[in-house]
């Protein structure tokens, strides 16, 4: 796995590709052909209002619902004709909107749940060695979670939530960590943490995607940057230059 | 090397038991022989074959490295308890082993129904309890398991040891027939779907009359024991049962067997059901139920997953079913009405869902207390109304809560430090 990740690192090849894709439920169509790419472990932030369509091209890159028009790549492999679940074996994790842990489940459980789809997994049973990741990685990125570990997840605060969630797409080492809106609902300090976090997820190996709507939060954090604007991307650039754009500034940031 | 002869030894044990009764009794004609020489021979053939093969593979090294790759597997975790203590278990399997010889014949032939009811709900509870899928036409499946028997003993001639695995194969095909249209719905919308299904079942065999016979049924044999009947006379071309061990005839010999193959059967099936709440496919259901996008986020395929629920649980239906028409000689569709569907349902509501031990125990208060209470029948739909009330009331989750079997990681395993911990696992 680390292997081809590093060969993946020297091909000019985007990790991630989407190519004018088209999306939408019944009627409605949400996007209307968004381009964008996410290098190798790059940490890339899409921000944009409500309703722009930053959760639908999330889950069109999982086909859910699939791309009505247009390709999408995975490390150059085309994923447009792929089911979810094969999607996620590839190794795109989606950590969904809202956090979704299973809330019967202890903390520890939940995180075996990340295991669950990887075919060397599936006959073993739970929470052993090999194929993915330790749940032990998880705790030392989040030490919060060991303290939590026999404890059912519907007991734990958003924040805490939150992390299980990214600690449970962590689990099957993924190469693309795909996160929809994980500032929702946590108080600015909780998720001063789990940014932070997230720049050392990147340093392991993966390569991070995320949705914000705290446009300020991402784009100190992103190393680029795309703003969607009515399921059209209208801005791109590093986080850097967006901050400093006065249109981001006025539309986003509140600023003067 | 001791312990190398003990296991050989068992494996031994292990091999008489099975090749006694496969190579020890031979049928010719109707009569049976008894060559015991032979189980024996090939019990020592496998004891000799196992305790050169081990010594071999010790001493060549394929032992270790067998042993090697199977500890890299073994999970760090063991698995908290749920469920009753041994001691009412092995209460229970003494009273029901106890039953027909203390209680008389009449509870026995109430044991009977409700071991089939106590099928059923497990069976739903597969479904409903543990996968979340609210299905109201269960009874469809009772009714496909039924029909297998009696129209393949009409039409083929099928015994009932041939049924009972094509009754199961055949509910758990129409379990996954309409597992595939409903895979979108959820909740009250997949409901109704189910409900259909199950009318449409009972409305085909009412209505097909040149091939199921309609209202009117369709007779079914009692089932033999290894070729033996367990008639006065021999009808099907057999040995009466009574005649070969040279017994007096009693009609309760039907019944204690049904009984008891019954009990084996709903033994089988609560271990079967256990497991499966520890397999990773149960864990699958829980999760399903729980939140579906989360699963398919995980790469779980929800498609496989709702599937082998509905097919399983169907399974069980089927196999229900196929003691349903054995026990009672005859089917017709009026056996099989939403009605059916409703009680079962109400079994595992009652019980509480996703809970084995709250169904069992549901399923023997619904099907006894009725009988015990015969003067007051008329009631009884009122009874189960009530009782649904103060359930909801009371014990708004069942009768017995779920309790699941959680993962519990020993203490030393749970290290603080993580480097230690992560070196620990490796050299596992």
């Amino acid at each position: 796995m680390s292997e081809s990740r590093s060969a993946s690192a020297v091909t000019p090849e985007p990790l991630l590709r989407v190519h004018e894709i088209c999306a939408g439920y019944g009627a409605i169509e949400a996007l209307h052909g968004i381009s964008l790419q996410v290098q190798s472990g790059e940490i890339v932030a899409l921000i944009g209002a409500n309703g722009a369509g930053k959760s639908s091209l999330l889950m069109s890159i999982c086909a859910n619902p699939p791309a009505r028009k247009g390709k999408i790549f995975f490390a150059g492999q085309d994923i447009t004709v792929l089911a979810t679940h094969q999607i996620a074996r590839l190794g795109v994790a989606h950590v969904p909107e809202g956090r979704r842990v299973f809330t019967y489940m202890t903390v520890a459980e939940n995180l075996a749940m990340g295991l669950m789809a990887l075919p060397e997994q599936a006959n073993h049973g739970l929470l052993q060695a090999g194929g993915g990741a330790d749940p032990e990685q998880i705790y030392h990125l989040f030490p919060r979670l060991r303290e939590r570990a026999q404890q059912r997840a519907g007991t734990l605060s958003g924040g805490e939530q939150q992390m299980l969630a990214i600690g449970r797409a962590l689990m099957s080492r993924p190469r693309l960590l795909l996160l929809d809106e994980p500032s929702l609902g946590l108080a600015p300090q909780i998720m001063g943490r789990i940014f932070a976090t997230l720049r050392d997820i990147v340093k392991e190996g993966t390569t991070i995607f995320l949705v914000e709507q705290n446009a300020n939060q991402a784009l100190q954090l992103a190393d680029r940057a795309y703003v969607l604007v009515n399921g059209r991307i209208t801005l791109s650039g590093t986080g850097k230059e967006l901050l400093a754009s006065p249109e981001i500034r006025k539309a986003y940031l509140g600023g003067h | 090397m001791s312990s190398r002869v003990s296991r050989a030894l068992r494996v031994a044990v292990v091999a008489l038991l099975l090749f006694a009764p496969i190579t020890g009794l031979v049928l010719s004609g109707y009569q049976l022989s008894i060559h015991w020489q032979r189980p024996l021979w090939l019990a020592a053939a496998v004891l000799v074959g196992y305790f050169t093969l081990s010594w071999l593979m010790q001493h060549l090294g394929w032992l270790d490295r067998f042993a090697a790759s199977r500890s890299a597997v073994q999970p760090t975790a063991t698995i908290g308890l749920s469920g009753p203590r041994p001691v009412w278990i092995g209460a229970a399997i003494l009273f029901a082993l106890l039953l027909p010889f203390v209680l008389g014949k009449y509870a026995v032939s109430v044991a009977i129904l409700a071991l089939i009811y106590l099928l059923l709900g497990l069976g739903l509870n597969i479904v409903v309890g543990l996968a979340g899928l609210l299905d109201l036409g269960f009874v469809a499946f009772y009714a496909v398991g039924a029909y297998t028997y009696a129209l393949g003993y009409h039409y083929f001639h099928l015994s009932f040891w041939l049924a009972l695995p094509l009754g199961a194969l055949l509910a758990a095909l129409f379990g996954m027939i309409l597992g595939f249209p409903v895979l979108r719905l959820h909740g009250d919308y997949l409901a109704i779907v189910t409900l259909g299904f199950g009318e449409i079942i009972r409305l085909v065999l009412n209505n097909w009359v040149s091939v199921t016979g309609g209202p009117n049924g369709v007779s079914v044999p009692f089932p033999t024991l290894l070729g033996l009947e367990f008639n006065r006379k021999a009808k099907q071309g057999g040995v009466p049962i009574h005649e070969f061990f040279a017994v007096e005839y009693s009609s309760d010999h039907r019944s204690l067997f049904l009984y008891f193959l019954l009990l084996i059967v709903v033994a089988l099936l609560i271990l079967m059901v256990i497991r499966l709440k520890r397999m990773p496919i149960g864990r699958a259901w829980e999760a399903l139920r729980e939140n579906e996008v989360a699963c398919r986020s995980l790469g779980i395929h929800h498609v496989t997953v709702k599937l082998s629920a509905f097919g399983l649980g169907a399974m069980v239906g089927g196999v229900g079913g196929v003691f349903f028409a054995a026990l009672q000689g005859f089917v017709n569709p009026t056996s099989f009405t939403f009605f059916e569907s409703a009680y079962i349902l109400a079994i595992v509501v009652l019980g509480g869902m996703g809970s084995t031990t709250g169904v069992i125990g549901a399923a023997l208060l619904l099907t006894v207390l009725p009988e015990l209470l015969r003067d007051f029948s008329d009631y009884r739909v009122l009874s189960v109304g009530i009782a649904m009330v103060l359930m909801m009331v009371w014990r708004p989750r069942g009768l017995r809560q779920r309790r699941r079997p959680f993962f519990v990681i020993p203490a030393q395993d749970l290290p603080k430090a993580p480097v230690a911990v992560s070196q620990g696992v490796a050299e596992q």
